[in-house]
């Protein structure tokens, strides 16, 4: 079986601290002092290097440092990681460096210790262009002061920056998220990378539980899509593709680390809750950050092997995520089976369905989500899970 | 052992009034148990009954007490089944009686159910007397409920024991009472065998194991036994006596005896309640009166939920029925559901306790159609049909006319409950038959009502309108012409069989519009748009729609979110699993239940 990956890696390092939780998220964060701050990259430091010798081989193509909030580190801490990984591992010089800035938490003295360690790519969390908006959500930061942290963004550099927006929002409009992305592309410049989420209510989040007491009113899954078929129709008009069912760039710009993903590359994540993908182990770290406090490479929880049926699986549900679809052709390559064998029935439901469909893209043919399938996608993913295990 | 000291006694009373306590009671003071051997109520052995705290089967146990005369009495008290489904049970446990102790709540007082077993005992020529529990409670008025009891019932109760079975109190006068107030048993031991089936029970070992009560007559090991009304015959095994919880076997059962009889009788079909054992080489003349074949009241559809448990759900009523032979069941199948089973039960509570014991002795998976009643088809070529399954309702077009099982009820009400009690008789097509004032601020109610008006929820809705006040009881009157229709639901305009039921024709449009309803709230969202519509002889007469799914969509995936997202997916195809495919549409077992909840407003 031919590899085509082997030898790439990527890098995810978790940063769980944040000023203060906002009340749609669940993710692994919370507001932490100085101290433990500083005491976490070092705990990062030290994974970073105790895992290193494993990775001699790997040529690192992408570092993301994601959160919670990453620039709520001081602007040395983040140099101090970068100069570690340099010193571990095998960094591509054209690697993309990304690290995730809330407004609010940056400065121009952080945004220029960044570009000397060397990160090339920023995500901003905007969320919304309006300050109401921004309330419900418990964001922290205004509209202004996202203005101020783009400003400065561009003047230490930084071409490469990524804009989080929200869609569906309780008490958002179709006006005022048209108003919003508009914004965004009047900025000068405007962003090259748009990443554009609905709002998704996950259990346990504060949003989650003014919605059971009936405090909260979701918008209705009509007024979802519309907001997001509007979305494609203005990003692309103003020349972005949409590459992936909630992500938007400027040609050449995709967020490569991201994509990785999607094409089941190697990555190892670092930090609490850090997830990884090894030559086709799925293992992840413990969420205590005590225990990792004190004992960073000792925090690895079960690894779990891929089967070759869950590799297909994840081929499939993965790689539909990408507006470009999976090729045939490169899951016959990654598993010695035509791709017909395994899923022919599913796909040919799909395609009577109007959720998938084959497209020419020059290389070879591509099965794709139509855009029936974009708002179906789970229910087209559920069908690509085996009941068994291929032979 | 000598007639003159055996008594034979069971306890009425209405529901909760604490017949179960006071029988532990019972059997905790003659000695046979020790307190810390009994579980809580004794007699109530499976964890259905326990938990609903009622009795299903009747249970039987014999003590010995020594009186306060000097002499030991040996007591077998038959405890009955306590719900108006297990009537016919219920006037054999007292057929096999002498006397009943009644039992009344002292707060509450007389209830419907109260009447109903006092009357039943009566009817049966039994020595009945009172016993006022819960007197320790703070809202007990003793006085009142003797008056009433007296007024009433007509029974004295001046001197009607004052006690509280929960706390012991009292329990030894009633006792006495047992030896005083309640008659020896009579009949001859050297004439022909004569004795009644009041229960029978299946274990692996000894087949059928029969309970009765010996009228007339001996029966020992070798005696061979002719059941007058099944005709089985066989040579006796064992008898003997129950101890609590334990058969305890002896030499014979004479005449004025209860105990039990095998005889490696496989099938307790051949045991029916109420049916007459006797010698077969020295018969008596005639079989003891009362006997009737039990017919299935309350009849639904038993599906597995999983189709290849088919066999298994088989095994399982096979099973059940060894003990039950009430449970009727026969195959069916049904185009939407596959292979099942058309089940007749007693009543609704039967078939509820019989579908929980499918579910959890069993684990199985079940999917229950509407429950329905037994209505008869008069077609025009002169045939009459009995109809138990929706389905097989002829064309409208062959049917001269059709008939419906009527009830007598009588509710007991507090007088300010009266007006919405009367309402909700009214909504169930109720007629007003007549109204007594008891005592005061209460009325019992008569009515004639439909079964099929009652089978589904009539208890609860009554409990709610009268805020827990009222009592209810029943009896079958018979059968009455009436204007029936078949409602048929069409989901994605295929009609659903599993889903028809019949209603009378005035209530058809109401039903079907919130059936609809109801469905549109369990069937999900498909790729395409679904259609939901009640119909009445090919007319459409309400119409619900499922819209097409929007949107099924996790907006963000990364990495650490993989495995959780994986997750996800797999419930939602475990999900799909668990759906009825109709058509091109997936229905949710859960939705063929639905319909058993449709008034709850």
């Amino acid at each position: 079986m031919k590899e085509l990956t082997k030898g790439v890696l990527e890098l995810y390092l978790h940063i769980p601290f944040c000023v203060k939780k906002c009340l749609y998220c669940d993710f692994l964060s919370g507001p932490a002092d100085r101290t433990v701050m500083a005491a976490y990259v070092e705990a990062l430091k030290a994974e970073l290097e105790g895992r290193a010798e494993g990775c001699a081989d790997f040529k690192v193509t992408s570092v993301f440092l994601g959160g919670g909030t990453p620039s709520l580190l001081e602007g040395e801490r983040i140099l101090e990681l970068l100069e570690t990984i340099k010193k571990y591992y095998c960094l591509d010089p054209c690697a993309e460096i990304t690290i995730e800035a809330n407004p609010g938490t940056v400065n121009r003295q952080k945004l220029a210790c960044w570009r000397r360690a060397g990160i090339n790519r920023l995500s901003i969390g905007l969320q919304s262009a309006f300050d109401e908006e921004l309330a419900v959500l418990g964001r922290i930061h205004t509209w202004q002061q996202f203005l101020q942290t783009y400003e400065d963004a561009l003047s230490e550099g930084f071409d490469n920056i990524n804009i989080d927006l929200m869609s569906a929002l309780p008490g958002q409009t179709p006006e005022s998220w048209r108003a919003s992305l508009e914004k965004v592309l009047s900025l000068k410049p405007p962003p090259c990378h748009i990443s554009a989420y609905s709002l998704i209510l996950e259990e346990g989040t504060q949003l989650y539980r003014l919605w059971e007491e009936g405090k909260l009113e979701l918008l209705d899954e009509d007024a979802d899509r519309l907001m997001y078929w509007e979305t494609g129709r203005i990003l692309e008009q103003a020349g972005y593709g949409r590459y992936e069912i909630s992500n938007y760039a400027l040609a050449g710009r995709e967020c490569r680390h991201n994509c990785g993903y999607w094409s089941r590359r190697d990555y190892l994540g670092f930090g609490i809750g850090a997830a990884s993908l090894f030559q086709n182990v799925r293992f992840q770290n413990g969420r205590s950050l005590q225990a990792y406090l004190e004992h960073p490479l000792n925090c690895r929880q079960e690894e779990h092997a891929l089967s070759l049926g869950e590799q297909m699986e994840e081929f499939m549900f993965l790689g539909l995520r990408k507006t470009e679809g999976i090729s045939p052709q490169g899951f016959q390559e990654c598993f010695g089976q035509p791709l017909e064998e395994i899923y022919g029935q599913v796909i040919k439901k799909n395609l009577t369905d109007g959720l998938l469909e084959y497209r020419e893209n020059g290389e070879g043919e591509m099965l794709a989500l139509t855009d029936r399938g974009l708002d179906l996608s789970n229910y087209v993913f559920a069908q690509f899970l085996l009941d068994e295990d291929p032979a | 052992m000598d007639q003159s000291r055996i008594r034979n006694f069971c306890i009425i009373a209405h529901i909760d009034h604490g017949k179960s306590t006071l029988a532990d009671r019972i059997i905790e003071k003659t000695g046979l148990l020790t307190s810390r051997e009994m579980q809580n109520q004794v007699l109530d052995n499976m964890d259905l009954e326990r938990e609903r705290g009622i009795t299903i089967k009747a249970q039987t146990v014999r003590t010995v007490y020594r009186a306060g005369d000097g002499e030991e009495y040996i007591f077998n008290l038959i405890d009955t089944p306590g719900h108006v489904d297990f009537n016919y049970e219920v006037s054999r446990s007292l057929a096999a009686c002498d006397g009943a102790v009644l039992v009344v709540d002292a707060a509450q007082g007389i209830e419907a159910q109260t009447l109903a077993n006092v009357y039943l005992a009566l009817d049966h020529d039994l020595d009945v007397f009172p016993v006022i529990n819960k007197i320790d409670l703070p809202s007990a008025e003793p006085q009142r409920v003797i008056e009433e009891i007296e007024d009433v019932i007509g029974l004295e109760a001046q001197d009607a024991p004052l006690i509280s079975a929960k706390n012991g109190i009292g329990i030894e006068e009633v006792l006495e009472q047992i030896v005083t107030k309640i008659p020896a048993p009579v009949g001859d031991p050297d004439a022909p065998l004569q004795a009644l089936i009041f229960d029978s029970v299946y274990d692996s070992y000894k087949g059928v194991i029969i309970f009765c009560r010996i009228m007339e007559g001996t029966v020992k090991k070798g005696t061979v036994i002719r059941l007058m009304a099944t005709g089985a015959r066989q040579e006796v095994v064992e008898v003997g006596y129950f101890g609590a919880g334990q058969f305890i076997p002896c030499q014979e059962l004479s005449a004025g005896m209860v105990g039990y009889i095998t005889a490696s009788i496989k099938n307790v079909k051949d045991t029916a309640v109420g049916d007459t054992v006797t010698d077969d080489k020295n018969p008596c003349a005639e079989p003891l009166p009362g006997y009737k074949k039990v017919q299935s009241m309350v009849y639904c559809g038993l599906y597995p939920a999983d189709g290849a448990k088919y066999p298994d759900l088989r095994d399982a009523l096979e099973k059940l029925q060894l003990n039950d032979a009430s449970l009727q069941y026969e195959p069916e199948t049904s185009v939407a559901l596959g292979f099942g089973f058309r089940c007749g039960f007693l009543g609704l509570l039967h078939l509820e306790v019989i579908q929980e014991r499918l579910e959890r002795e069993y684990n199985l998976d079940l999917v229950t159609t509407a429950p329905g009643v037994v209505y008869k088809v008069y077609k025009s070529n002169g045939e009459v049909i009995e109809l138990t399954n929706p389905t097989n309702l002829p064309d409208p077009s062959e049917i001269e006319h059709m008939e419906e099982p009527i009830v007598t009820a009588e509710i007991m009400v507090t007088s300010e409950y009266i007006g919405s009690i009367m309402e909700l008789c009214q909504e169930r097509r109720g007629r007003y038959l007549g109204m007594e004032y008891i005592e005061g601020a209460r009325a019992l109610l008569k009515y004639e009502l439909p079964l099929n008006e009652i089978i589904y929820d009539f208890f609860d809705a009554l409990k709610s309108r009268s805020r827990g006040y009222a009592s209810f009881d029943y009896d079958i009157k018979g059968y009455e012409t009436s204007r029936l229709v078949k409602l048929d639901i069409l989901i994605n305009r295929e009609e659903v069989d599993a889903l028809s039921f019949i209603v009378h024709a005035d209530s058809a449009y109401e039903r079907g519009r919130r059936m609809c309803e109801k469905l549109k709230e369990e069937i999900p969202r498909h790729l395409f748009e679904i259609p939901i519509q009640a119909a009445v002889g090919g007319k459409i007469i309400a119409r619900e729609t499922v819209k097409a799914m929007r949107k099924d969509v996790l907006a963000k995936c990364y990495g650490g979110d993989i495995t959780r997202k994986k997750k996800l997916l797999e419930k939602q195809k475990e999900g799909k699993k668990r759906m009825r495919q109709i058509g091109s549409v997936e229905i949710p077992q859960k939705a063929f239940m639905s319909v058993l909840k449709l008034d709850d407003d």
